[in-house]
């Protein structure tokens, strides 16, 4: 007995990537076990925690509850996709860094993808709206002080780097960079 | 857990779809799959056929009309809940929305696919049997609306046939005079609630002329109550407390790991009041809700 | 000079692979298809038992072998043939002369179950899909017995957990483990003699650590070396490592064990070896193939470890001023199903309940009781919530009875100051005396009072009030003893590059072990910070090591490494002092060159210090020259003294006589729904002393994370049964670990710093302070919300709206005094 197997074809932190799997492989497992992409956890594999989050065009979901099949075509970011195209972090990343908002670090990626969303959609939360934005993804370690912190905090970075970028363009110097 | 084998198609249109369906009585059907896919990966369903409609034109749109918000079985949770026309219409949607769950969870969970699974302790399904609404089912042979009333036969069971699709729910508007109110308490910020009631009061010169309220997690099915009665004409701590015990009448609290019976009737209680009085407010302030 | 990083908040430098996405844990190892790793990993799944008591009549596996793709199914039959002590059970990992009937669980079930989850049969399939089919087709006949399920009915013992006639072992009479009993004299006298006497009856429920990644291991044999490599989410690589080589039959040596990235252990990673930590290296030697395990949610629900339960009674004399005059503590603690790391968590509850008090005279006697649930083993705080919720109730109702201040009849029984170290009389969880070393309760008691605002609180209830508002306060102190031994090891290397390699043998969690041993590094090598690189947990680095539990870690490789570092710094010293021909009192190092106070142009990058340590035949490059035969040496001596070897190295061990005692003093103020019985947390604080800190901004993400852990364990989280055995909220859905919504929104931190005369770094331990209190702390606020004597945690609205029904005060305005519990004849 041999499973019937599907082509596949994800587009993965913007490359095309194509696999052939069963039909009832999840996303999460695809994405780890298929495409060796293993910044995305799975701690629980019914929804709940929320480590397997990644961003299907552009809007946070589970990995854990998508089947790899019904992701055909869609535009998927992983942890890997977040850094800045010269590979340095990103403004999420960054914060978390600074504010001390990981410890063992297995929630961290479904944290950074759904608050890399959030602040694209919301890039001035309020406290609460900080809060709020990291309201459905578990962490054992943290107790989410320094998580919700590093919202407020990633949403600062990106307003300075905003201010800092359209200063440089309204100089002629920074023009001429 | 992971899911057992099954079979998988992804038709381009709606017949074909409704053909696999009727092929295949082993089948089921993915939108969102927030609830399948737990389910599949438990070994708790183990279909031999999945049926993906996400590839199905036409599913995916939030038809706002005077009479009411059709929603397609394609549309997720947090496009109603974005949609301004749909709240405009029928502000109780994104009322109730905003307690399904997680935001990631309603990014790909659909509102039809949430009725459909019938869970009564889930938003939806109250909020559509207190409005009246209805869901339209398709099959191989023919069409047929589904009235709210006639959906929900039992826990986690609807009236819907294997080899039919829910291709949308319509969810009436808000009459004039009226106000709408929705709160639940959960243990935990987006867990399933442990009760929650969704409200609507007509008031006319002040007097409540007509209110009931739906249901979620106090008994086997959503279930809408008709307080108008227990209520007399007015909101005050005697009527409210009145309505609260009159709809424990119609329902059945039942007790799990998480509350007694006894905590979740002080439930219904507690929130009948609060809904209703928001519900009030609702449709007597100025500029509240569309009349 | 470089400014010390001993005490700075210094960013940590193993966040940058994890924020990349780069972490590297178990089930990440031989990730990705046979074209990207070389090897395609086989995957293996575990049939569990679902009953909680039963006998195996008859398993049938003969569905599985036609089923593609499966490699291995196996039962205990066949556990012999691949290897001999695989058929006997796991090991007692802690024996203790009280421990009159311990008992362990086979790897696989061998005539009875004892748990619902135990481990019956192991597949090896290509991938973990597939194994899943392939345990479906297994068919097991199960004559299903009595359970035996929660501490009153392991107490009354009506049904025995252990009966089996098969067992050599024999039966366990009153499902009573183990009995123990400790005293300072003779208590009941003392409390019959007391003024004043109360009697309380208290409960704690069971929990569990739910650490968001679950167990899992790796094993690849190499027939070609006759070697086995093993990656496990542990807390402990060389407890894993031993155990694997004793059931593999292998020498020590030819196992190597690397925890990779662990993500959170919480006490039950420490649990060595599962079953599966052994099933798989032993089918990876079987298959000749990698082998994968990584356990689901729900196996991690049913077939890890829980903690928690407890069953209290305290009697408790006392005087005028609430001074204790007598205490006579029994208790009963469940362990599950087995015993495998003995009494440690009954021990520490038993002891550790003294917290920060002494009474005239003090008796515990506990029971450990077998059940038919899933195995008990420590939890962060490992039996000390259990023994503080019973102190610290227990001072709670002196109070009410005497109409006093509670933060007042705290301050009575503190240990003084000038008392330390103080012997409590006791023998701790070591094997040790239960002596503590140093603190300042009173001092902490003040601190404590001005962060909640304790003395402003009743005009704050009083506002409250007025707007038909409930709130309460509650406080609570204890003592923790961190930092056990036996010992703690480290090597530090420094290359010729310069940098400085570290390692140290217990695992990581997300303690940061990263960047605070390269914090000591630094700072007592004159190296820069990102030059030290830090390994944890990895046989092949520090075969010498205990692992990671106890709040030990800084405390035990941090004294370690500091002494390690020492140790590399004599001889960087020694070997430059030559080199420069100076003295090497006159040498310093900063920023990772060597040199002569008060005249820079004498200096040495520590790199070539490193070169000149070790003697070359061979140059391999520019800086290898600098040490080869023809270039440096004394031709009249040795090219490596006699006492000395080659290479800039140290190594050194950290033992202590015995543990050194943090302390802390948690407060709350909450809120209570009175239509709803909801609690909502207006304000968390918290005064903390670990000693010397190391890293501030870690230490207090560790107490974030205990307190949020600890809201979890008192108002949501809890384990439950039914009385079959079944664990009805073996999911994330039911089991409810708060989200960002339960957890208070900023919790008051303030530090104290007694050091430990213990170590050489003055340091306590930090890592489990934050969860001790919080049973206690939230039942004493909402028994002061509520007026009605809280006495069994967790609580949840539910439970609270039916305690007041039974005192029959659903909505009535606070009282006074809380109802004083009964005082005994």
């Amino acid at each position: 007995m041999s499973e019937e197997q599907h082509d596949v074809r994800l587009v993965v932190n913007g490359v095309t990537r194509e696999i052939r799997v069963p039909a009832r492989r999840l996303l999460s497992d695809a994405l780890r076990h298929d495409l060796g992409l293993t910044g995305t956890h799975v701690g629980c594999e019914h929804g709940v925690c929320g480590a397997c989050t990644i961003l299907v065009d552009g809007r946070p979901m589970r990995a854990c509850l998508m089947l790899a099949v019904s992701a055909e075509g869609a535009e998927l970011t992983t942890v890997e996709g977040l850094t800045e195209p010269d590979g340095s972090l990103s403004p999420v990343q960054q914060a978390f860094a600074e504010c001390h908002g990981l410890q063992c670090g297995f929630c961290t990626p479904g944290f950074l993808t759904t608050i890399t969303a959030g602040l694209r959609e919301n890039p001035h939360p309020t406290h609460d709206e900080a809060r709020e934005m990291v309201g459905g993804n578990l962490c054992r370690c943290t107790g989410y002080q320094n998580i919700v912190k590093a919202v407020e905090r990633a949403a600062a970075i990106t307003a300075e780097t905003a201010a800092a970028v359209a200063e440089t363009a309204e100089t002629p110097e920074g023009a001429a960079r | 857990m992971k899911p057992a084998p099954f079979a998988y198609r992804r038709p381009a249109t709606l017949p074909e779809a409704l053909e696999l369906l009727a092929a295949e009585p082993d089948a089921k059907v993915l939108a969102g799959g927030q609830s399948l896919v737990p389910l599949l990966s438990m070994r708790l369903a183990a279909p031999g056929l999945l049926v993906d409609l996400n590839s199905l034109p036409d599913l995916g749109e939030i038809n706002v009309a005077p009479d009411g918000v059709r929603v397609g079985a394609l549309v997720r949770h947090a496009d109603l809940l974005a949609s301004a026309e749909a709240r405009r219409v029928q502000p109780l949607l994104a009322m109730a929305l905003a307690h399904v769950a997680h935001a990631t969870i309603r990014n790909r969970g659909t509102t039809v696919g949430s009725i459909v699974h019938a869970d009564a302790s889930a938003e939806m399904p109250a909020v559509l049997s207190l409005l009246g609404g209805s869901v339209t089912a398709e099959s191989a042979s023919g069409s047929r609306t589904i009235p709210a009333g006639e959906l929900f036969v039992g826990p986690l069971e609807s009236s819907l046939r294997p080899d039919e699709v829910a291709t949308s729910a319509f969810f009436p508007a808000l009459p004039p005079d009226t106000g709408v109110g929705f709160d639940e308490v959960a243990r935990r910020h987006g867990d399933y609630a442990l009760c929650g009631v969704a409200a609507q009061v007509r008031v006319v010169d002040g007097a409540v002329a007509a209110a009931s309220a739906g249901y979620l997690s106090v008994a086997d099915v959503p279930t809408v109550v008709d307080l108008t009665e227990a209520l007399g004409g007015a909101v005050t701590d005697a009527s409210l407390a009145a309505a609260g015990e009159a709809a424990l009448e119609h329902l059945d609290p039942a007790a799990d790991i998480h509350a007694t019976a006894a905590y979740r009737a002080q439930l219904v209680r507690v929130l009948t009041a609060r809904v209703l009085r928001a519900a009030y407010a609702d449709a007597t302030t100025e500029g509240g809700s569309e009349a | 000079m470089t400014t010390k990083l001993m005490g700075q908040p210094v960013q940590r430098v193993e966040d940058q692979r994890f924020l990349r996405g780069g972490g590297r844990y178990v089930d990440d190892v031989l990730a990705g298809s046979a074209s990207d790793t070389g090897q395609q990993v086989l995957h293996a799944a575990v049939l569990r038992s679902p009953h909680a008591h039963a006998r195996i009549v008859d398993i049938d596996v003969d569905a599985v072998l036609d089923l593609d793709g499966v490699h291995a199914v196996w039962t205990y039959e066949d556990l012999a043939g691949l290897s001999a002590p695989m058929a006997d059970p796991l090991p007692l990992l802690i024996p203790h002369p009280a421990l009159t009937h311990g008992r362990t669980q086979y790897a696989l079930a061998r005539h009875e179950v004892n748990y619902a989850g135990e481990a019956v049969a192991f597949v090896v399939a290509d991938d973990r899909y597939v194994a899943e089919d392939a345990l479906a087709r297994i068919h097991v006949s199960y004559e299903v017995l009595p359970p035996v399920v929660g501490i009153e009915a392991a107490r009354a013992a009506e049904h025995l957990v252990h009966d089996d006639p098969d067992d050599p072992a024999g039966p366990v009479p009153g499902n009573v483990g183990a009995r123990l009993e400790q005293s300072t004299g003779d208590a009941a006298a003392a409390v019959a003699a007391a003024p004043h006497r109360l009697a309380l009856d208290l409960e704690v429920e069971r929990s569990a650590c739910t650490p968001l990644e679950g167990r899992g291991t790796v094993a690849r044999w190499d027939p070609d070396t006759d070697r086995l490599q093993v990656w496990t989410s542990t807390q402990s690589s060389t407890g894993v490592r031993a155990a694997v080589a004793v059931k593999l039959g292998l020498d020590l040596g030819q196992v190597d064990v690397v925890t990779p990235d662990v993500g959170g252990g919480f006490g039950v990673k420490i649990n060595h070896p599962w079953p599966e930590e052994l099933l798989v290296p032993l089918a990876a030697r079987a298959l000749g193939r990698p082998v994968k395990f990584t356990e689901d949610r729900r196996e991690h629900f049913v077939s890890s470890a829980h903690e928690r339960a407890q069953v209290q009674h305290v009697e408790v004399g006392f005087d005028d001023d609430g001074r204790l005059l007598g205490l006579d503590v029994t208790f009963w603690h469940d362990h599950g199903a087995y015993t495998p790391y003995g009494l440690i968590v009954p021990i520490i509850t038993s002891t550790q309940l003294l917290g920060p008090y002494k009474p005239e005279v003090y008796r515990v006697v506990f029971e450990s009781l077998y059940t038919n649930t899933v195995m008990v083993t420590p939890y962060r705080g490992a039996g000390r919530p259990q023994g503080c919720f019973a102190m610290e109730r227990t001072i709670d109702a002196i109070a009410a009875y005497l109409g006093k201040d509670r933060a007042e009849v705290r301050a009575v029984n503190f240990i003084q100051p000038d008392e330390f170290p103080f012997d409590q009389g006791l023998i701790f969880q070591d094997g040790r005396e239960l002596e503590y070393d140093s603190g300042d309760y009173p001092q902490m008691l003040e601190k404590i009072k001005a962060l909640v605002g304790w003395d402003e609180f009743p005009a704050f209830r009083a506002e409250m009030a007025e707007q038909g508002r409930r709130v309460g306060i509650g406080l609570a102190c204890y003592v923790e003893g961190t930092g056990v031994g036996p010992y703690e090891g480290a090597h530090v290397h420094i290359e010729t590059t310069g940098k400085v390699k570290v390692a140290t043998g217990l695992t990581t969690q997300g303690q940061g072990h990263a960047t605070v041993f390269a914090q000591l590094v630094a700072d007592e090598l004159g190296v820069r910070f990102e030059d030290v690189e830090v390994v944890t947990g990895d046989t092949r680095r520090m075969p010498y090591a205990v692992g990671t539990f106890a709040s030990r870690a800084a405390v035990m490789s941090g004294s370690a490494i500091h002494l390690a570092a020492k140790r590399a710094k004599e001889k960087v010293l020694r070997i430059a002092a030559d080199a420069l021909e100076a003295d090497p009192a006159d040498l310093q190092i900063v920023d990772g060159v060597v040199s002569v106070k008060g005249s820079p142009g004498a200096a040495l990058d520590l790199g070539t210090v490193s070169v000149l340590s070790n003697p070359l035949r061979y140059a391999f490059d520019e800086a290898s020259k600098a040490a080869t035969q023809f270039s440096v040496g004394d031709p009249g001596k040795p090219p490596v003294a006699e006492d000395d070897e080659p290479g800039l190295e140290g190594r050194d061990f950290y033992s202590p006589e015995r543990a050194t005692f943090a302390s802390g003093m948690h407060a709350v103020i909450v809120e209570t729904d009175p239509d709803t019985a909801e609690v909502k947390i207006l304000k968390y604080a918290v005064v903390h002393d670990c000693g010397h800190l190391i890293n501030p901004m870690i230490v207090e993400g560790q107490i974030h994370g205990g307190v949020a852990q600890g809201v979890g364990g008192a108002l949501y989280e809890r384990m439950a049964y039914d009385e079959s055995g079944q664990l009805l909220n073996a999911s994330f859905m039911d089991f409810l670990m708060p989200y960002v919504s339960e957890v208070p929104d900023g919790i008051d931190i303030d530090h104290l710093e007694t050091p430990s005369p213990l170590n050489p770094l003055g340091i306590k331990g930090a890592g489990e302070a934050g969860v001790i209190p919080s049973a206690a702390v939230f039942a004493a606020a909402i028994e002061d919300a509520e007026r009605i004597p809280i006495t069994a945690m967790p609580i949840s609205p539910s439970e609270l709206f039916e305690l007041r029904r039974t005192h029959d005060r659903p909505v009535v305005e606070p009282a006074e005094t809380p109802h004083p519990p009964k005082e005994t004849p």
